[in-house]
């Protein structure tokens, strides 16, 4: 029998390598890749929980989660085209916009 | 059964995941992201979330990821390293489709049932039945909002994605 623990344990895996992504990738599409990763993870612990309890509130709740990552993904792929339209790159080490 | 059908299914959304945070190429990278979200599919269908698995194939898997090869080959950006052949990319395509089809059908086949230990079995849990009319009854006000959400969303990426009006002139 699969246990909760198990899923948890796999879970923080996913998110721990989604998390190690971030910061080790340079180029910014991999790096929203990778924060999907994490989304996902989290994903796969709310439907544990949710079948667990026997509620099915973390259902509603993952739902919610991939609306707000499609709309991520399109917002932050726009600010990517946009950014590459004048610097020419996605590294983010070439990018310092911000910078004072 | 259903723990064979576990460990497969983790492994493979693993190490999956660490191919897609150890490559440099953003098309590899992708392939390695839908792979993975297959995997975590197959993982619902384990924890009867019927729905939420054929969402994630659907809504993640096809077209927050077609997004994604959208722009990365709308940018066309070159690392340093050859552009991968048209063939390629499609072959890849297509085996990762299919691994993670085999991956879903065969945790769907493999009779799983209580994946946890929980307590009564809620008969209908988790199909598009019963979270539909959760979604539309108790959680409506966040459902309307969500959609609210994805309006802005949309407005959001064609004013960023748009060149300026001054540009577009020839």
């Amino acid at each position: 029998m699969v246990t909760l623990n198990s899923y948890l344990t796999l879970s923080a895996v996913l998110f721990s390598i989604g998390a190690v992504g971030v910061f080790t990738q340079r180029n910014a599409l991999i790096m929203y890749m990778c924060i999907e990763l994490m989304l996902n993870a989290v994903n796969l612990t709310f439907i544990a929980f949710s079948r667990y309890l026997n509620d099915l509130g973390g259902h509603v709740f993952v739902f919610m989660i991939m609306t707000v990552a499609a709309a991520e993904a399109a917002v932050g792929l726009a600010i990517i085209m946009a950014l590459f339209r004048n610097k020419e790159t996605v590294n983010v080490d070439e990018i310092n916009l911000s910078k004072g | 059964m259903q723990l064979l059908m576990f460990y497969i299914l983790g492994f493979g959304a693993v190490v999956s995941a660490l191919l897609l945070v150890t490559n440099k190429k953003p098309v590899n990278a992708a392939m390695s992201l839908i792979a993975t979200m297959f995997c975590l599919a197959g993982l619902y269908v384990l924890l009867d979330a019927h729905l939420v698995a054929v969402l994630q194939i659907l809504v993640y898997a096809g077209a927050v990821m077609v997004l994604f090869l959208f722009v990365i080959m709308l940018l066309n950006i070159q690392e340093k390293e050859g552009r991968l052949a048209g063939s390629t990319i499609a072959l890849q395509f297509v085996s990762i489709l299919g691994v993670g089809m085999v991956f879903v059908i065969a945790a769907s086949l493999a009779k799983v049932r209580g994946a946890l230990p929980a307590g009564g079995e809620l008969y209908p849990f988790g199909t598009t039945k019963a979270v539909g009319s959760m979604l539309f009854t108790e959680y409506l006000l966040p459902f309307e909002i969500a959609s609210m959400l994805l309006l802005a969303a949309i407005v959001g990426a064609v004013i960023l994605a748009k060149r300026r009006i001054s540009d577009a002139k020839p």
